[in-house]
This record gives structure tokens, C-alpha cells and sequence, in this order.
């Protein structure tokens, strides 16, 4: 799913300035599961600006509201009132559902209350870890479903670099925790698979021009565009 | 009596000259297997505590969430704390644990907000314990008279009534509710 985490809240003050009306608005969809921006998180955060203005002398009006999804046209029309009424509104969407909302409702400020991060799988309850990036162009089927793009610090696409030492990547998280090297999770799993021929097929260059790097990227389904 | 740690540090602020006039407004979130029935004992042995606290009976503290903590203080709480059952005897065996880590997770928005983290807290103790049920609410009472007023005052707002809005369903009536609805009930046949 998308992981998001929230801004500090000096940062959003700095965003929503001297605006009075201010909407939270929140997405029920992936920002909620990973506990950062669903109704709640609204609920909070506008309760947070609340007590900040309360306390500062500023009257300032904030209400919340979430969207079922904030991606979807037909979702925000569900919440279009309050953002119509608002000075602002600060999202606590990923990055699609902020930008969704500044399209349909501008000129309409729309400010990020969260930094989007990454598309994450959860490991465990309150835990994400980053599984892809949308490359555009999947090669998991050649190593053993684990992506070297995502998994390995340099996106190496044939094999391990010098950096690798007993399972473990050189580089570690910005929490200094320790990495796995990809390169080595994949060739104990296409050991496991039988397929460690594979290790020493010769493959084509990735064609990066489909990943974010190729520009803007649209995609059509002509089958499905309603008549 | 040991003291629940407090997640957050905050820098030595300069002590206030405690105002004798002021009569904090204390929000207590109660479990009903514990805290609740030490508050009954309290009572029935007849030991003191100030009347700054207002209690909110909940199933378990493990239903209190983040946003119920801060709805009172926004509704100018002067404190908030929540008494759960023993660590480890939780009649749900880890909602106290939870409550804890929401009342620290408090704590750092508190700060965030430029308001003493102090103003909210977690205690524990089982359904025997009267004594630290009174010692509780003393010491927090003293604790809030000390950091003063909650700069978040809003006239004519009762944070009581709306902790316990913001809980809805899930704060349980107290006894003084209870016992109205049963009168009513009995009018009504």
C-alpha cells in the first residue's frame, strides 16, 4: 500500500499561515491503514490546531472530514462542500489524493500535511517495509520475487557488488539498522526454487525509460473507458 | 508508590508560585474492573481525596484513544489522567499496556503543542487498592495545581461533558446515570 507520514507540525503551520478556515481532510483508504491519515488522524491534527489557536488567542476555525478516497473525483464530490468553504485545506492524503484535491477544487489551497513515502508492505502491525517503486518494467520473475530495485541499496540489476558480507548490505537504514543484501535473499531463494541458473542468465538492460525517469507516465485502458 | 515513567522529558521549567484559589478540573478515565471499584472502596473506607476529579467509567482502557485524551484537554481539562488495572492483569489482558502507550504518544503531541506533558498521565491499580486511588488523585491534583491552568480555557465549555462526547458509546454510565435511567424506567412503567 502507499505509506505516508505526517509533517511536523511546525511545517504545517508554516503551510496553513494565517488562514482562518482551515478543513483536515482524510483518506479512508491507504493513509488510514498505515495509521497516518484516515478520520482519525483528521480528527486529531484539526484537534491539535484547535488547542495551538486556543492557546496562542488566534481564532482560527478548524473542522475535519475524510474522503472515502481521496483519488477519486466521484469520493471528493462527498466532501466538496466543506473544502469549498474552507481557506484552506490540508490533506493528510498520499501524494495522489493531494494532488486529486488541488485539481478538483482549484484554485482552492490545498496543502500536504504528510510526506508521502513509500509503497510498503507491512510487516507487522505498525511496521512497513518498502517492497516497490513503480519501476514500469517488473523483473521479479527472474529473481525469485524479491526486487533488487527496491532491496538493493544501488538498484543493482546483475548480482551482488563488493559491499555485500555475510547476507548484510554495506549501507545501512537512516535508523542505522542493519539491510540485507538483495542479491544474496535472491540467490538463496532461487537455490531453494532450483532455478540458480538463473544467477548467470544474461538479460537486457531495464528499460528505466518506463520508471519515473521516462517523464510523467499515463496509462489507458481502452477495453474498460466508458462508451 | 512508584511513579509511571514519563515518556517525554521536558526542560526544568521555573516553578510557579502555586495560586491557592485555583481549583483544577481533572478528567479521570476509569476502568470499570479496577480503578472504578478502588474509587467505590475509596469511598467506603471513607479516606479523602480532592473532588477536582471528574471520572468517566470506560470497559477497559484499552478503548481510550489519542483523540480522547486531547478532546479534554481542548475542552480546557486542567489534567487528564487514566487508571488502569495492573500491569499484567488487564481483564483484557493488554488494554492497560495500549493506554499506555497512547497517554506517551499524548505526551509528545502535548509538547509538540507547547503544553506540559505532565497534564496527562497513566496510573495503575487493581479493584483492592482504595488507598492508592486516593493517593492517586491527591498527588495528581497537586501535580496540575502546580503546572497551574491549562492555557487552553474555554468559558462555558465543560471538558467532562465533552470527554465524554467525544467517547460516545464507549464511556459506560456511572452509577449516578445508572441509577436515573432506572428510575426513569420505572416511571415509565
Amino acid at each position: 500500500m502507499i505509506t505516508a507520514e505526517r509533517k511536523p507540525l511546525d511545517e504545517i503551520l508554516e503551510l496553513v499561515g494565517d488562514k482562518k478556515k482551515i478543513l483536515v481532510a482524510g483518506c479512508d483508504t491507504c493513509v488510514a491503514i498505515c495509521l497516518t491519515g484516515g478520520e482519525k488522524e483528521a480528527e486529531i491534527l484539526a484537534s491539535e490546531l484547535r488547542i495551538l489557536a486556543e492557546k496562542d488567542g488566534r481564532a482560527v476555525e478548524v473542522e475535519h472530514t475524510a474522503a472515502i478516497r481521496q483519488c477519486e473525483w466521484e469520493y471528493l464530490d462527498m466532501i466538496a462542500e466543506k473544502v469549498e468553504a474552507a481557506d484552506v485545506v490540508l490533506s493528510l492524503a498520499c501524494g495522489i489524493g493531494i494532488q486529486s484535491l488541488a485539481e478538483k477544487f482549484a484554485p482552492q489551497l490545498v496543502m500536504p500535511a504528510v510526506n508521502t513515502n513509500m509503497l510498503g508492505m507491512p510487516q507487522e502491525h505498525a511496521v512497513w517495509l518498502e517492497r516497490c517503486v513503480a519501476c514500469g518494467e517488473c523483473r521479479i520473475g527472474l529473481t525469485g520475487g524479491i526486487c533488487p530495485v527496491v532491496r538493493c541499496s544501488k538498484s543493482l540489476m546483475n548480482g551482488p557488488c563488493g559491499g555485500s558480507h555475510d547476507g548484510l548490505c554495506e549501507v545501512t537504514t537512516p535508523e542505522k539498522e542493519e539491510i540485507e543484501c538483495a542479491w544474496a535473499l535472491i540467490w538463496e531463494r532461487l537455490k531453494a526454487q532450483g532455478r540458480e541458473e538463473l544467477m548467470f542468465t544474461e538479460r537486457p538492460p531495464k528499460n528505466w525509460s518506463k520508471s519515473s525517469s521516462g517523464g510523467p507516465r499515463k496509462m489507458v485502458r481502452e477495453e474498460a473507458k466508458p462508451v | 508508590m512508584a511513579e509511571p515513567e514519563a515518556a517525554v522529558e521536558t526542560a526544568e521549567a521555573p516553578k510557579k508560585p502555586v495560586d491557592p484559589d485555583f481549583e483544577p478540573e481533572i478528567i479521570v478515565f476509569a476502568c470499570h474492573y479496577c480503578a472504578y471499584a478502588a474509587a467505590d472502596l475509596a469511598g467506603s473506607m471513607r479516606l479523602q481525596y480532592p473532588s477536582n476529579i471528574r471520572m468517566i467509567k470506560l470497559p477497559c482502557t484499552g478503548k481510550l484513544e489519542v483523540i480522547h485524551l486531547l478532546r479534554a484537554i481542548e475542552a480546557g481539562a486542567d489534567g487528564v489522567y487514566a487508571a488502569g488495572c495492573l500491569e499484567g492483569e488487564c481483564h483484557y489482558l493488554k488494554g492497560n499496556l495500549w493506554a499506555r502507550k497512547r497517554v506517551n504518544h499524548v505526551k509528545e503531541l502535548l509538547a509538540e503543542l507547547g503544553i506540559e506533558p505532565e497534564r496527562v498521565e497513566i496510573y495503575n491499580m487493581s479493584s483492592a487498592m482504595g488507598a492508592k486511588f486516593a493517593e492517586v488523585a491527591t498527588e495528581f491534583t497537586q501535580r496540575i495545581k502546580e503546572l497551574g491552568p491549562n492555557p487552553v480555557r474555554r468559558e462555558g465549555v465543560s471538558p467532562h461533558a465533552a470527554a465524554r462526547e467525544a467517547l460516545g458509546g464507549v464511556a459506560m454510565p456511572d452509577e449516578a446515570d445508572s441509577s436515573a435511567a432506572t428510575a426513569e424506567e420505572g416511571s415509565a412503567e
